[in-house]
């Protein structure tokens, strides 16, 4: 009896220990996929810090032999020609000439069909229209650029003549990428349209209004911190895309708001430099970084811009 | 009584004015959305009848060419097929490894916050700028020069990494918290939890989320034409340091011949790689759908 008590206690002994060891291995592990999980996460850090450094120290080499006045006041633009000239303004202009046709393309059918589905379309047909307008955002943009420039352009030099359309230039880039942009747009639009509880609407139809009157009076004006955030957004996207603008708007540096002329988006510029066999560490080369920087600035401070009216002006409904 | 008449009529006058204008608006929205769909069809129909007459056997199985005729797309198929591939085996580790680290080990502290924040804009950052980096970093200091499948990989890797964080968060975050505190009640540690738990319930979300994310990498073509300024390339990559060309790029390529016949040439490869694209995406779709419809417990 006693030696049974014995070899019992000698068994638990020993479970205990196979336990604490297994736990002890648990922890470890633990500990373990806890830095590997760190490491992965700061690579993202890691990016936008390679981007930052990247940027700034290429373009520093650039900024040593060009001002950065004459670099974001002067108006021409020929890095390529002796004599050299380096005021982006030229390509600034023609980012902001083809962003702002695709936003204001985009606001249009963007609103207008983030009212139809949220206001009006019954459930099932929103069911079906919403995912066909998203494949416009999946379509790449590469595509974009050729139907640009082979379907878009033909067309407007038909309407204006072929004397006045240049093939290369902003309005088609412009109209296309804002065809690309409609359903960001719209599905922003859309979600903070959602978002606006029903006894708002309620409110109003019982005091007689009618759906275009509740869509612009009521839903409109409480979901408008979505609809310009998404308009916002949407426009950063526009000034950093760059294919379409490469094949269909053009490669001359033009200061104009002339749409139908031929502009070169900063975007544009870059990958052109990139194509051509500029000698990597001359001031050429280092100019696509000193685009780049100011590029990056832009968008970047878009975005925040887009996301902080998203989250300052969000409507809390109980 | 006259007076009255009066007024009973104006206000008809105004409400039929506004019934009016309901309607006008109503054929306005609609034609917001016709617009989209009718831009839609135009673009798919523009590419079809441009690049069907040259889509067939040779096409797909022949190097690119001086002459339009002649010019096939074997070349940068293998080259879209190695990228993917590689940028797959890079972006879903790590990736996921975040999204899990963020959302199940973080302590919502102001570091992990940044982590947030810092994703969420590089998710906004332009592709040409990560063409830029992967210039500088991969291609001229990781590879001395040379412009090969890898630096590209790691490029794409950069570009769709917030995407796929910012997937596989959505992913996690569905997952009920019940099912983690009955794991945790038994006596699972956190890393037991995750693995047993969360990651095989949110893998059918996070594999909608990477592959719409790897769709997107195969339809860029801003940053690998700015690492790989190649033009033509007429050999298949046969290891991670061969020089490579991607489908978008060759397309983009057969866009900026002078001679109108490579126009064809591109619609061709269009069709290509829209075939592609929908069919990822259609996977992506059938994953999430069958993910949904199965009943929760």
């Amino acid at each position: 009896m006693a030696t049974n008590i014995e070899i019992e206690s000698g068994h638990a002994i020993e479970l205990q220990e196979r336990m604490a060891r297994r736990r002890r291995r648990q922890h470890i592990e633990q500990a373990a996929v806890t830095w590997i999980l760190r490491a992965a996460a700061l690579i993202s850090i890691l990016t936008t810090v390679g981007i930052v450094i990247i940027l700034v120290a290429q373009s520093s080499g650039f900024f040593a032999e060009v001002s950065i006045w004459e670099f974001l006041l002067g108006t021409e633009w020929a890095p390529l020609f002796s004599p050299q000239k380096f005021g982006v303004l030229s390509l600034v202009s023609g980012t902001l000439l083809v962003a702002l046709i695709a936003g204001i393309v985009s606001l249009t059918l963007g609103l207008g069909a983030a009212i139809f589905l949220s206001e009006y379309a019954p459930e099932k047909l929103r069911r079906v229209l919403k995912p066909i307008l998203e494949v416009l955002a999946g379509i790449p943009t590469v595509v974009y650029g050729y139907f640009a420039l082979t379907f878009v352009t033909p067309i407007l030099q038909n309407i204006f003549g072929h004397d006045q359309v240049i093939v290369f230039n902003a309005l088609s880039a412009g109209l296309v990428m804002g065809l690309m942009i409609m359903p960001m747009v719209s599905t922003l639009s859309e979600d903070a349209m959602v978002a606006v509880p029903r006894s708002l609407r309620d409110a109003a139809y019982a005091l007689g209004a009618t759906r275009f009157e509740v869509s612009t009076k009521v839903v409109i004006p409480a979901a408008l911190s979505g609809i310009v955030a998404s308009f916002i957004l949407g426009v950063s996207r526009a000034i950093g895309e760059t294919m379409i603008v490469k094949i269909a708007a053009g490669a001359t540096p033009n200061l104009t708001l002339n749409p139908l002329e031929s502009v070169q988006a900063m975007t544009a510029y870059i990958v052109q430099v990139s194509l051509g066999e500029t000698p990597q560490g001359s001031l050429e080369y280092k100019t696509i970084f000193a685009v780049g920087l100011l590029l990056f600035v832009m968008t970047l401070g878009m975005n925040i811009v887009g996301r902080w009216v998203i989250s300052r002006f969000r409507q809390q409904y109980e | 009584m006259n007076k009255l008449d009066s007024t009973s009529n104006q206000r008809q006058k105004i409400h039929a004015v506004r019934v009016m204008r309901d309607r006008i608006f109503v054929v306005a929205f609609v034609l917001a959305v016709v617009v989209g769909i009718a831009g839609l069809a135009a673009l798919l129909l523009d590419v079809l009848v441009d690049g069907l007459p040259f889509l067939d056997w040779h096409f797909m199985s022949s190097y690119a060419s001086r002459k339009a005729e002649q010019s096939g797309i074997l070349a940068p198929l293998a080259g879209t097929v190695w990228i993917v591939g590689m940028t797959a085996l890079l972006t879903i580790p790590i990736g996921v490894g975040t999204a899990i680290y963020l959302e199940e080990f973080a302590s919502k502290n102001r570091f992990n916050r940044l982590i947030e924040l810092n994703i969420a804009n590089l998710a906004g950052v332009p592709s040409v700028i990560y063409g830029l980096l992967g210039l500088a970093v991969f291609v001229q200091f990781l590879f001395n020069g040379s412009r090969n499948v890898t630096a590209g990989a790691l490029t794409m890797t950069l570009l769709i990494l917030p995407i796929v964080v910012i997937a596989s968060q959505e992913a996690i975050k569905a997952v009920p918290s019940s099912y983690r505190d009955a794991a945790y009640a038994m006596g699972a540690n956190r890393w037991q939890v995750v693995k047993a738990v969360v990651l095989p319930q949110a893998l059918p979300g996070m594999m909608s989320g990477i592959i719409l994310a790897l769709s997107r990498a195969i339809g860029e073509s801003a940053p690998i034409l700015i690492i790989s300024s190649l033009v033509w390339v007429t050999f298949v990559p046969t290891s991670p340091d061969s020089k490579f060309t991607v489908l978008p790029l060759q397309i983009f390529t057969w866009i900026s011949q002078p001679q109108h016949e490579f126009r064809g040439i591109a619609a061709a490869g269009i069709i290509v790689l829209l075939v592609v694209l929908l069919s990822m995406n259609g996977v992506a779709i059938w994953i999430r759908s069958k993910y949904q419809s199965r009943p929760d417990q």
